[in-house]
């Protein structure tokens, strides 16, 4: 008796921790979102009916009602709360329309829950803007044909009701890439960090967008990459922007989610470039941040489910939208100090560039059209020929019918690093 | 990669751990094991922040961050001494505690953008030295410097005074020290007391110092149980327990910076030229804590590597000692 407690107790640690560690966010091949916060999960609008510890929202009758399934909090100044502001302009915009959201919903089981609940409350549209919602999404949808299901950042569709939504964020960061070139030559020190999250097509895709803008403004410059293996861990990412920084990068890109970047340039007197909402550009290190304005394409999608003429696929969106931002260029917005202070000839390149972007007539296959080398010295693209969708966001070990044998496994030229094997 | 860099940075996130670590060796010293390290840093953490927000005095969030842990670890001490409970649920439990608590005070503070911080500096003529100098003594906060005076003070306390000597007596034979005339229960709650206070400090350290702001749990991510691991590692010694904590820091960049180089050692570097193998090396401290943790459940070695022979063991009044 004496002997035998603590024997277990250390074992019983021994196993919560390996449990836990199990039990973190799943390092899943999953584009941009946030692993959920394993904290309690927290409802909104009317406390209704309670399914599996989460709060349903209501319904109004006699109103389109719209529903958003989040990954984080939406407050998170980040992902989700990009996407929980596009909700509120569904709301405000489309007319007759009522909108609810749930939020910290942790992908799997518990979300198809989530979702057939919302399903049988009655709601119209459902939106789910996490990449590991796609298949609990499909699974429910075939249950609900009269519901419409659109799932952010996915793979899938059924072409009826479920449907896929992404848009060309390289566009954004196409530019942002010019700034920070144009930043770090103006500086003197020609060198640019990535921190990537996952090694996926979109963190490659994003990354060599960078360096191909780069390039552009800079055409010595280089960029180092770090991978995270992480989309929302603020301490890492802190630690990954130092260690970016340390090893002599003038300017560092995010692909997470918090402000990190900036906060470690601010400390080290150099740049960074946050992403993903246009809040999170706060401190004046920060260069620019590309980011998302969903509240366009949610409002369209919408009143196009309304009519009933919104056809659910492979929805991906180019800046004519007005769904991609790039702070301190759009209308209304100051210019951060360090983009301010910048070559007027770039600066006058960036906000053509954007011009035509917002116009259509740049869109990411103009991003991605040759002549483009490879940091190995291989012709990726021979001039004048450009991407093609299917390429964007496939490997070649997907079986995909890309367009050029690599699909998006290849690293720009000037990007210094490997790709994973 | 270099590595004074590495090295550097590593000090000062091992601070974080050195500072947990020694407090936990307290704890365990008087024979009260608390798992209850994670929680405690994260409401120290999370006091830290707020109270620096409210008052901008970063100090005054150290203090209040250390006195909010230590009032925490009270009810583990009460569980665990007055009430006799397993230490180890009670453990497990104040981590749960101590981490909802901070979660739901610490709601919002994610946002409060940047506060007061505790200075960096160098120490003038230390610096100089070569090589040591940059690594230890050039613009490291000052609570770094302070983890550089509680490791051998912490040594010195528990291996060379009468007050380490009542410690060592309660956590070997409290039923001996009973009979001398110590107060077993009121030098048990005395070093829970303590543990909590340090642990409540590495989070501030974390959070005013390290990694400034509030982040939610990922603000420890873990570093609470490596803590309790080290102490295991580090055989109840303070000065391996400071060794291990900074091998433990420096790790934690090692993993980030050895992506850069392509040549290791005139080798291709296996970082550089696959990130997947990043995961291995994200792995390891956690992998290490398991490790501790199942050879210490071995009463034959924890009893070799000089473990507190009443640790986890409440003490009873009137019962047969050990």
């Amino acid at each position: 008796m004496r002997k035998y407690p603590m024997r277990l107790a250390f074992l019983a640690m021994a196993l919560i921790l390996v449990l836990s560690a199990c039990g973190a966010p799943p390092a899943t091949e999953a584009p941009a979102e946030e692993p959920a916060a394993t904290e309690a999960p927290a409802a909104t609008e009317a406390p209704a009916a309670e399914e599996g510890g989460f709060q349903i929202p209501d319904i109004e009758d006699g109103k389109f009602n719209v529903a958003m399934v989040l990954i984080g909090p939406h407050d998170d100044g980040g992902w989700s709360q990009a996407h929980y502001e596009g909700l509120l302009y569904v709301e405000q915009n489309v007319p007759n329309v009522h909108v609810a959201y749930i939020e910290n919903v942790p992908e799997g089981a518990d979300s198809e829950q989530v979702f057939r609940s919302l399903s049988r409350k009655g709601f119209n549209l459902i939106f789910g803007t996490s990449f590991g919602f796609g298949d609990p999404m499909q699974a429910v949808a075939e249950e609900f044909p009269d519901v419409m299901y659109i799932h952010l950042t996915g793979i899938n569709s059924n072409q009826t009701n479920f449907g896929n939504l992404m848009g060309a964020m390289e566009n954004m960061k196409y530019l942002a890439g010019m700034l920070a070139g144009a930043r770090a030559k103006l500086d003197g020190n020609p060198k640019l960090g990535y921190m990537a999250t996952f090694p996926i097509p979109e963190e490659i895709r994003l990354g060599n967008a960078i360096a191909l803008g780069m390039r552009k403004t800079c055409p010595e410059c280089t960029m180092d990459v770090r991978w995270i293996n992480t989309w929302h861990d603020p301490i890492i990412e802190k630690e990954a922007a130092a260690s970016l920084f340390d090893a002599g990068a003038q300017v560092v890109f995010t692909g997470a989610d918090t402000p990190a970047v900036a906060d470690v340039a601010q400390e080290k007197g150099k740049w960074g470039v946050t992403y993903d909402w246009y809040g999170s550009c706060k401190v004046d290190a920060c260069l620019t941040t590309p980011y998302w304005v969903w509240g366009p394409i949610y409002a369209t999608i919408t009143e196009g489910v309304i009519a009933g003429t919104y056809i659910p696929g492979w929805d991906y969106f180019d800046a004519e939208t007005g769904a991609l931002g790039l702070f301190g260029f759009m209308e209304g917005q100051e210019m951060q100090p360090g983009a301010a202070e910048l070559d007027p000839a770039v600066i006058t390149m960036v906000q053509d560039l954007l011009a035509q972007m917002l116009a259509g007539d740049f869109t990411r296959f103009d991003v991605f059209t040759g002549p483009i080398n490879d940091n190995q010295g291989n012709v990726v693209l021979p001039a004048g020929q450009s991407l093609e969708q299917v390429d964007l966001d496939a490997f070649p070990e997907f079986g995909l019918p890309c367009s050029i044998p690599v699909c998006m496994k290849w690293w720009a030229e000037g990007i210094t690093a490997e790709l994973p094997e | 990669m270099d590595a004074i860099i590495i090295l550097q940075a590593g000090v000062a996130t091992g601070t974080v751990l050195l500072f947990a670590t020694i407090g936990e060796l307290f704890a365990e010293r008087s024979g009260v094991l608390n798992l209850g390290v994670e929680g405690m840093m994260l409401i120290g953490a999370m006091t830290a922040f707020s109270i620096t927000i409210a008052t901008g005095n970063p100090w005054i969030g150290v203090c209040m961050a250390m006195l909010a842990a230590g009032l925490l670890s009270q009810i583990h001490a009460f569980i665990t001494i007055t009430l006799l409970a397993d230490q180890v649920v009670s453990g497990l439990a104040l981590t749960f505690v101590g981490t909802g608590i901070s979660l739901v005070l610490g709601e919002g503070l994610s946002k409060a953008g940047t506060v007061a911080l505790l200075p960096s500096f160098s120490i003038p003529v230390l610096a100089q030295i070569p090589l040591l100098g940059a690594i230890f003594f050039t613009k490291q906060s000052i609570l770094v410097y302070i983890g550089y005076l509680l490791t051998p003070l912490a040594w010195y306390y528990i291996n060379r005074t009468r007050g380490g000597l009542h410690l060592r007596a309660v956590g070997e034979y409290p039923a001996a020290a009973d009979a001398l005339g110590l107060n077993v229960f009121r030098t048990r709650y005395f070093y829970v007391f303590v543990g909590g206070m340090l642990a409540g400090l590495a989070g501030a350290t974390i959070s005013l110092a390290v990694a400034p702001g509030w982040f939610s749990e990922l603000t420890t991510g873990g570093q609470g149980w490596i803590a309790v691991g080290l102490v295991i590692f580090a055989q109840w010694d303070p000065l391996r327990a400071a060794g291990g904590s900074y091998i433990f820091g420096a790790l934690r960049r090692l993993i980030l910076d050895i992506q850069g180089p392509t040549i290791l050692l005139g080798f291709k570097n296996p970082f550089y030229y696959n990130p997947y193998w990043g995961f291995f090396l994200q792995m390891l401290p956690y992998a290490f804590t398991v490790l501790v943790l199942v050879i210490g459940s071995r009463e034959a070695i924890r009893k070799r590597l000089g473990a507190p022979a009443a640790l986890g063991e409440p003490y009873i009044r009137g019962e047969r000692g050990l």
